[in-house]
């Protein structure tokens, strides 16, 4: 750090920084809104077939009957792949379908709508298995556990500390509460999956959509009997990934599978309503909570059971987090999971905080109502009981809520729950949650060269999703070596780079800008030696600026000049993720919200939406304000109208279309409004990753908002407005 | 019982084979009709196509494309597979995600919700029409300084989108911007983005 000089690797002074912390337009923006970037679906090499997939339409069944020779026949079709995780299509032995868009064939033929026909031509007959998809009901899964003897319930476990059967006969005030938030999915619009092209028989070149690009080469190589060597992905513009993009996927690698036997490059990517059933999910959580608290607001008790799915794996949010942020002397949690036929869960944003934040922070705001206290002085007040790792942050935390509080005029305008009063149906109100999450540098390392030309490139394995790393990494060179961004080039996106870790968990952008703040420095400073040597200056008087290099502030040459002196070929570094000096880990936020509800109709509109959010040194604001406004937007839409709905008659996926699945539109968000924390406390500590922590706090606040307007919680998210009206009804607010 | 999956079985050959012999019957009714009728008949564009690939000519950013397709591709397989403009996205099979927005003589319109066919003889304009090298239109200047793209798939028809809104209207306010705007979904959360760069071009009187 700029105090710390004694350190190898350092940020620069604020205040002398020329781009770092600035807002600066991304470096990729043009590329994209021109359409000229190429994504994995837009890669159309010469002859490329095009596929298309049979799923299953059961929740659980075997294959009683699987002729793929009518697609071999339909004029076009090159090859038509059975998956093995459904069918061996040489010994007729079905496996377990166990969930409704589960893969079962795969057609790669000279034009889509004549893989779509091969498709259509296949004959296919079940025997459809029992099922459970009711994930809310853990009775329902009891009771079909019973019946079948097939697995519905697993017990994840439960702890406990204090006392808290004494605890709540000693508190002055009770609440007990039933919440939940139903499983989203990533709905990536780019859906999953590639563009396969071999070399021969023994090389494979792949255009694969994910946050993975070093990572994946082996999940290739190993299952095609490939050298890792002769695999190389590629990856440089993918269409969201929100965390289900990690892996090579069974799609994938029969992608590969057919460009190998039809020796022609073939792109697979998922129909929407595959991408929505099979290429991940958020799991669900609902859960029965006593929480009880002394006569001047602190919370003494909790005791909680949460149950919901993850899927076939019989998962449901994390026991040892819940409560979320907060921990109380005296507390009891369970955890029980439902094994549901529903497609299978992946890290969804910030996993599980979203649900933990949703089943937290909704009943310390009803237990604030009942104490009929203000619910930003119930959070203020229980500060003290922020979880254990976290409670170096108890100020930031009451810093935080102060901003936010004035930025929304919280005192102003909170009311008691329900008594805003007002004419007509409309009713407004206010509600706050916190979140943390941990984030951290991930692993990284870069090839960085200075050409004799004064030009500058770095090679890295790592990726790009949106979330501005491109324009991270160019903005940390152009800094440190006192160059325009223009004069800076960045290389991702290939697995032949230097390897990057995945980007998941807020760990790239710490991963990468250390990564190339230690290559830049040690660059310049082997530059600057030369520089020295050459001019008759000290080495330790001289700086990059302005494409100069100045001693003591006077110019001694060019940059162009400079970089000269490394002789005829570029001069070469390796740079590595480097936490101490140049990263941190663990930040918070505060969420506040203005809403309105409709009381007759149940519609919710978001008025007035502040974010005040801490991720220590900012690199480049714009992009980071980007991202909070997106995990807003996002914490808008699973708060108010996403989810999967599953359909218990028939075990299917009922609204896996783009209609029936509903994400807000632009006119659906409301006024958002983002304040970085950055005192000289977040600068110091250096870069925190932040794509996480904006996307917690929105279900919890946005629920606490409605009750607030109306009197009455609406316990289970999203709070369609069917679910409003169902509250008003039996909170006899309607 | 055997189960073809999706309804309809192999409706290709049987939806050509109809047409076909519908072809076939009205050549016969013209030759019966007396032969003046049958040339007008003939100098007339048919509006009968037979099913089987056939000439389609698009006009794509000023230029004439000449393609062999079947009738049922749509506009977007078309620009994507055909003619490699990929800025217009496939997001869903039929699109009401307005990534695939382009515009139709003026008219914005969603690229997966019209045959190639049935836009021959029309002026089509996609996001690659918006710029030509450095050159570019003032929409995407505005959406990458107001940041309006994050993972940048649902952009292109965002673009082309509020392109089309402004030509239109010019001078339009916050309120109509956002009803304007409503057909094209983004999942990061870029709308702050498109709304400020939407703003300000409209502030311009809709550059």
């Amino acid at each position: 750090m700029a105090d710390e000089p004694n350190l190898e690797y350092f940020w620069p002074p604020r205040e002398e920084n020329v781009l770092i912390g600035k807002d600066i337009q991304r470096i990729d923006g043009i590329a994209k809104a021109t359409g000229r970037a190429k994504y994995s679906s837009d890669i159309n090499t010469p002859g490329t077939l095009f596929a298309k997939l049979l799923t299953s339409n059961q929740a659980a069944a075997k294959i009683k009957m699987l002729n793929i020779e009518p697609a071999k026949k339909v004029p076009g079709v090159r090859a038509v792949y059975v998956f093995p995780s459904a069918y061996d299509i040489a010994t007729g032995e079905s496996k377990e379908i166990r969930w409704d868009g589960a893969p079962i064939v795969a057609v790669a033929a000279d034009r889509p709508e004549i893989a779509a026909d091969g498709v259509r031509a296949i004959e296919i007959e079940y025997e459809p298995l029992p099922f459970f998809v009711d994930e809310e009901d853990l009775a329902g899964a009891e009771k079909a556990q019973e019946e079948t003897g097939i697995e519905r319930v697993k017990s994840l476990g439960d702890n406990t500390e204090g006392d808290v059967e004494s605890a709540l006969s000693e508190a002055a005030v009770v609440h007990k509460g039933y919440y939940g938030i139903h499983t989203i999915s990533h709905c990536c619009l780019e859906p999953h999956g590639s563009h396969c092209e071999w070399d021969g028989n023994d090389k494979l070149e792949v255009h694969l959509s994910t946050q993975n690009v070093s990572g994946t080469p082996g999940q290739f190589a190993g299952p095609l009997g490939l050298e890792q060597t002769a695999v190389h992905v590629q990856g440089h513009y993918e269409g969201g990934g929100f965390g289900s993009k990690f892996a090579a996927d069974e799609w994938d690698l029969a992608c590969a599978e057919m460009a190998k036997t039809t020796g022609k490059p073939v792109r697979l990517m998922l129909d929407r309503a595959t991408e929505l059933k099979i290429a991940g999910t958020r799991p669900s959580g609902f859960i029965d909570v006593t929480i009880a608290a002394d006569a001047e607001g602190n919370i003494i008790a909790w005791d909680s059971h949460h149950w919901g799915t993850s899927g076939m794996a019989g998962g449901t949010v994390t026991l040892g987090k819940i409560p979320y942020v907060f921990d109380f002397a005296n507390r009891n949690r369970k955890a029980t999971g439902l094994v549901c036929n529903t497609g299978p869960n992946r890290a969804w944003r910030a996993p599980p905080h979203p649900q933990l934040c949703a089943l937290t922070m909704t009943a310390m705001d009803d237990l604030a109502a009942k104490l009929e206290m203000d619910s930003y002085d119930l959070f203020m007040k229980n500060l003290p009981n922020v979880s254990k790792g976290i409670d170096d942050r108890i100020d930031v935390y009451a810093e935080q809520m102060k901003i936010a509080a004035e930025m929304i005029d919280w005192k102003a305008k909170w009311h008691p729950h329900g008594k805003g009063g007002g004419e007509g149906a409309v009713k407004r109100g206010l509600g706050m949650a916190l979140h943390t999450w941990g984030g951290g540098a991930g692993p990284c390392t870069c090839l960085l060269k200075v050409h004799p030309d004064g030009s500058v490139e770095t090679f890295l394995g790592s990726q790009d999703l949106g979330t501005g790393t491109r324009t991270v990494i160019a903005i940390v060179m152009a800094e440190t070596f006192g160059l325009t961004l223009d004069d800076v080039k960045v290389n991702l996106g290939s697995s032949r780079y230097p390897k990057s870790g995945a980007s998941g968990g807020s760990i790239t952008v710490g991963g990468v800008s250390s990564t190339h703040r230690m290559a830049a420095q040690k660059a310049l400073r082997q530059i600057f030696n030369l520089v020295a040597a050459k001019y008759d200056v000290k080495a330790d008087t001289l700086a990059a600026k302005g494409g100069q290099i100045l001693s003591d502030g006077k110019p001694v040459c060019s940059w162009k000049q400079a970089a000269g002196l490394v002789g005829p070929m570029p001069l070469e570094v390796q740079g590595e993720t480097t936490r101490e000096g140049l990263t941190s880990a663990t930040v918070g936020g505060v969420q506040m919200v203005e809403v309105s509800v409709n009381t007759e109709t149940g519609v919710i509109r978001i008025n007035d939406f502040v974010c005040v959010q801490d991720c220590g040194l900012i690199i480049d604001e714009l992009t980071a304000r980007s991202q909070v406004l997106g995990g807003m937007i996002m914490g808008i839409s699973y708060a108010l109208t996403e989810e999967r709905i599953m359909d218990s008659h028939t075990g299917r996926y009922l609204n896996a279309d783009l209609e029936n699945y509903k994400l807000p539109r632009i006119g659906d968000i409301g006024n958002l409004r983002v304040k970085m924390y950055q005192p000289a406390s977040e600068y110091n500590r250096g870069v925190v990753g932040l794509g996480e922590p904006p996307v917690i706090s929105p279900g919890a606040a946005i629920s606490n908002a409605v009750a607030n307007a109306t009197g009455v919680r609406v316990p289970v998210l999203p709070l369609t407005p069917q679910r409003v009206l169902d509250a008003l009804q039996k909170g006899g607010a309607a | 019982m055997k189960d073809r999956q999706h309804a309809g079985g192999n409706t290709t050959v049987s939806r050509r084979a109809f047409l076909q012999g519908s072809g076939a019957a009205m050549a016969a009714t013209a030759i019966a009709t007396g032969a003046n009728e049958a040339v007008a008949e003939a100098e007339k564009p048919s509006r009968l196509r037979s099913a089987g690939p056939q000439k389609v000519v698009l006009t794509v950013n000023g230029k004439q494309h000449t393609l062999m397709l079947e009738p049922r591709v749509t506009l977007l397989e078309a620009l994507r597979n055909d003619l490699n403009l990929t800025g217009a996205k496939e997001v869903g099979n039929v699109s009401n995600d307005g990534a695939d927005t382009v515009i139709i003589d003026g008219k914005p319109v969603f690229a997966s919700t019209r045959l190639a066919i049935e836009v021959e003889g029309k002026n089509i304009t996609t996001v690659e029409g918006l710029s030509e090298g450095k050159n570019v239109d003032e929409v995407i200047t505005a959406f990458v300084k107001h940041d309006a793209t994050q993972c940048g798939y649902c952009t292109p028809g965002f673009v082309v989108a509020v392109r089309a809104f402004l030509n239109k209207n010019p001078g339009a306010n916050l309120e109509q911007i956002r009803k304007g705007l409503g057909g094209n979904i983004c999942r990061c959360g870029t709308y702050a983005g498109v709304t400020d760069a939407a703003v300000e071009l409209c502030k311009q009187g809709g550059a």
